[in-house]
């Protein structure tokens, strides 16, 4: 079969250099729950090889294997070539819908998930799901017990939903408390809006406290994350696009972000755009300018609470924020800022926890395996309260505590420090 | 393959142990080296039984089968050029007993080795054999290839703890050899025979290894030397002083840069070669006491430096830069070909410049590195197999190492194994006569070839 020509796919000096020496075997949590070559990056990078030389046919089984990777990115921190296995499964997706276009994802990335307004009276249904004690009852009359396994689980991953989303009720701009020492772009993740407004408002409490005037746009489109996680290039560029063109009218510093996978995108859309004579410069501003919220507050003078948090705290690396950003150190120094908190490192925190953005939707039994692997080890920290700053990696954790019964909590980051500060105003 | 007999390896070992779509057979259709081929079906066991009835089938239909775990291996050893089934181990990886009070561990042979040392080391026990893929190969594998690693100066291979197997063999039949006893002479020693065969005389499905007492302390010394011959001798004088390091590792000023390039640990890049010297014990007076004595003679043989790894972290860090040389090679050239030639370790400062002399010759990289301890190098080429005449030259090469190996009183292989790619220079290695015999052993086990035909032996 020969590829059309004007196709955009994966350089040969990507994927030339595998020698196929298996380290990426090692890391891949694929790989760990399957023991088969197939679900291990050096089999997708040979896929991948293989699909785009001609030996193989581009088949759906073959994109199948591209679109089991995690895109957790353990194998392109190991591989000492310099191969990057799970940016190559990624850019197989956008092959794959360039040969066979799936229609059903125009709609769910172009015209739903990229309108916040849109995404806002989709989800409606869920927030009258729980608002009007619906939730409860399917709790208290135990039909919960009565769901597929798997709707369960599904079920299970929402959070307690705000009345409202954040973006609705944050204002445009938020007046830093004392003096303005920084004027901070806050970027407005959707499933922080729509399903965890309480930590995006402790956010930008915690920003205005040390000395932000935070400004957040509220026409922000979609990151791009999940519409690259299915293939579209093309959307993504597009919401790059304008998302730059929108933060520009702003005029702010730095543009901070409490989502670990917005952050990763963000920080992307120089590389995303740099063949674009027009946005690679503007592009490349944007993207110079992105930090993670702990990344952020790490990097300025910040105030140490005097309020103290009782409680025993592990914290799991949401993999866009460790591998894709680099941001390990810092979220862990945010929380031992804190008195009282007795922080307990989680084995194997920097393995993927199965959510991938929507695994457990479409892969459910490996992103369950990785999961239950994750639960083990949280199990053996004894703690509390499990911090993470990505919505994703949150609603899959507490997924696994539910399924397990566990005690635990989980939290961002960030809401231990706003709950630290609010502890203090109120013993003062 | 006809799809009766896949419809039979379904009944055998389930329906997601049996795999069998263009993608599935092409992943299992390389090694860690550039050959491929591929099989007909990948079949995935859980238990000695299932192998055993999976054997009977191939051995009743003359169906060839090809052993590997995660096939890390740089042989060609595990691609299945005849096609047939790839009977792939890594599902049947538990630990089955940790006998402490014996020190022995009774494992199935698809266990991660570094999973199995981190087992053991639980307790206290040591698993010392620690090839660089130890975090991507499996016992069975590295038995199967009886495989070495840096520490085997002074530990030994795998082989040397490989106390009983259980294998299956060509017709289906079990036998378990050895035993949990450190002494045995009762009859020919089939555990040896079979560790080291590479998947040519049986399965190897399970094992039983002997662990010692895990040492408490180790000191690193990385250093420097202006001269790769300085260096090259300066191991010989190490171990005729009586010191036996763990390890003893050289590279070449090309390896160093190029794990410098992926790593950037620090290393010297104005170096011809770097020694790794390691001393570990029971008692921390008398490791450092031998690291100390080390550097010393490192300084007398025209060192430059000498740096002793201040904690663990930097420790664990010059190892994780020596486990990645090989790999790392790869970001100079789309392909490398890594041999592993041992000779006497007196004769390791003239086979060191002879190889220097081939790359000088052909006109192509050779890297250098190695356990120089125990004579075993890692010359590597660096070419591009696109390029017709660097392959053409590129065999001429290898023909000339493994010449030089032979000719210091060497062998082709320290811990690699043949597989395919050795194969070749196998009679003149071992002389027809051993090579006679060696066929009549493959010949009593597998009498219709059907275990990893076409390797090791020549035709």
């Amino acid at each position: 079969m020969s590829l059309p020509c004007n196709l955009i796919q994966p350089e040969e000096n990507e994927y030339l250099n595998c020698i196929r020496c298996g380290l990426c075997l090692a890391v891949c949590p694929t790989y760990r729950v399957y023991k088969n070559e197939t679900a291990s990056p050096r089999g997708r990078v040979a896929l991948a090889r293989k699909g785009l030389e001609g030996e193989l046919e581009l088949t759906p089984n073959l994109a199948e294997q591209m679109y089991a990777c995690l895109d957790c990115l353990a194998c392109n921190d190991i591989c000492p070539v310099g191969i990057r296995p799970a940016d190559i499964a990624v850019e197989m997706r956008h092959v794959q819908e360039q040969i066979r276009p799936s229609g059903w994802k125009d709609t769910l990335f172009g015209a739903l998930i990229a309108k916040p307004g849109r995404m806002e009276a989709a989800t409606m249904p869920l927030r009258v799901y729980q608002g009007s004690g619906l939730r409860r009852l399917v709790y208290t009359l135990q039909i919960w017990k009565l769901l597929p396994a798997r709707l369960r689980d599904l079920e299970g991953m929402l959070p307690r939903l705000p009345k409202r989303p954040l973006r609705r009720v944050l204002p445009e701009v938020t007046k830093a408390r004392g003096d303005s020492r920084y004027r901070v772009g806050f970027f407005l993740g959707c499933a922080q809006s729509l399903l965890f407004a309480d930590e995006s408002a402790a956010t930008v409490r915690v920003l205005a406290r040390n000395g932000c005037t935070v400004v957040t746009p509220k026409d922000t489109v979609c990151c791009g994350m999940p519409a690259a996680g299915y293939g579209r290039m093309d959307l993504v560029k597009a919401h790059a696009r304008f998302n730059i063109a929108l933060f520009e009218k702003t005029a702010t510093d730095v543009i901070v972000t409490d989502c670990a996978t917005c952050g990763s995108k963000l920080k992307e859309y120089g590389q995303i755009l740099a063949g674009e004579p027009e946005w690679a410069e503007r592009a490349a501003v944007f993207s110079a300018k992105v930090r993670d919220v702990s990344e952020f507050l790490m990097s300025i003078p910040l105030e140490k609470p005097a309020g103290r948090i009782e409680t025993r705290v592990t914290y799991h690396d949401p993999c866009h924020l460790r591998r894709a950003q680099k941001v390990w150190q810092q979220p862990r120094a945010l929380m031992e800022l804190i008195d009282g908190i007795d922080f307990v490192e989680l084995p194997e925190s920097d393995w993927c926890c199965g959510s991938a953005g929507s695994q457990l939707i479409t892969h459910y039994a490996t992103s369950l395996a990785v999961l239950d692997r994750k639960m083990d080890n949280l199990k053996s920290t004894g703690a509390e309260m499990i911090a993470s700053g990505c919505p994703g990696c949150q609603m899959q954790l507490t997924t696994g505590i539910k399924r397990r019964q566990l005690a635990v909590k989980v939290v961002h980051p960030i809401v231990l420090l706003d709950q630290a500060y609010a502890s203090q105003e109120n013993s003062q | 393959m006809k799809p009766n007999l896949i419809q039979e390896l379904v009944k055998i070992v389930g329906k997601n142990a049996v795999l069998t779509s263009p993608e599935d057979l092409a992943v299992y259709s390389y090694d860690g080296t550039f050959e491929e081929h591929c099989p007909d079906v990948v079949v995935l066991p859980t238990s000695t039984e299932q192998v055993s009835q999976v054997i009977q089938l191939a051995a009743r239909e003359h169906i060839p089968v090809v052993t590997r775990g995660m096939a890390s291996g740089l042989a060609a050893a595990s691609v299945p050029f005849s096609g047939g089934i790839v009977l792939c181990l890594t599902r049947m990886d538990r630990v089955l007993e940790l006998d402490e009070e014996n020190a022995i561990v009774h494992v199935e042979a698809g266990i991660i080795t570094a999973n199995l040392q981190a087992e053991v080391e639980k307790k206290g026990l040591f698993y010392p054999p620690d090839p660089s893929s130890i975090r991507h190969s499996t016992i069975g594998g590295n038995i199967a290839c009886n495989a070495g690693g840096p520490r085997c100066l002074k530990y030994g291979v795998t082989g040397d703890y490989v106390l009983g197997l259980t294998v299956v063999l060509a017709d289906g039949r079990v036998i378990h050899t050895g035993g949990k006893v450190i002494k045995d002479v009762v009859g020919y020693d089939l555990t040896a025979l079979l560790t080291g065969s590479e998947g040519t005389l049986g399965v190897i499905t399970e094992a039983l290894l002997r662990l010692t007492a895990r040492p408490k302390f180790a000191r690193t010394a990385l250093v420097e030397f202006n001269s790769i011959e300085d260096a090259s001798e300066t191991v010989n004088a190490i171990l005729t002083a009586g010191i036996v390091p763990a390890t003893l590792e050289l590279m070449d000023q090309t390896a160093i840069s190029c794990i410098e390039e992926a790593m950037h640990l620090g290393l010297p890049l104005d170096v011809e070669a770097i020694l790794l010297v390691e001393t570990d014990g029971q008692e921390e007076t008398s490791v450092a006491r031998e690291i100390e004595a080390a550097a010393e003679i490192c300084t007398r043989h025209g060192a430059r430096k000498v740096t002793v790894a201040k904690d663990e972290s930097e420790r664990q860090g010059l190892w994780k830069a020596r486990r990645s040389v090989a790999p790392a090679l790869a970001r100079l050239a789309p392909n490398k070909l890594g041999e592993d030639i041992t000779v006497p370790r007196s004769a390791i400062p003239e086979a060191v410049r002879r190889l220097k002399q081939v790359s000088a010759k052909y006109g192509l990289p050779i890297v250098i590195f190695g356990h120089a301890g125990d004579g075993n190098l890692h010359p590597n080429i660096l070419f591009d197999k696109r390029d017709p005449q660097q392959w053409a030259k590129v065999e001429q090469m290898v023909a000339e190492e493994f010449a030089i190996a032979l000719d210091l009183g060497g062998t082709l292989s320290g811990e690699h194994g043949v597989g395919t790619l050795k194969r070749p220079y196998l009679e003149r290695a071992l002389g027809p006569v051993s090579v006679d015999i060696q066929k009549r052993i493959k010949q009593a086990l597998d009498p219709n070839n059907i275990l990893n035909p076409g390797k090791v032996l020549p035709d």
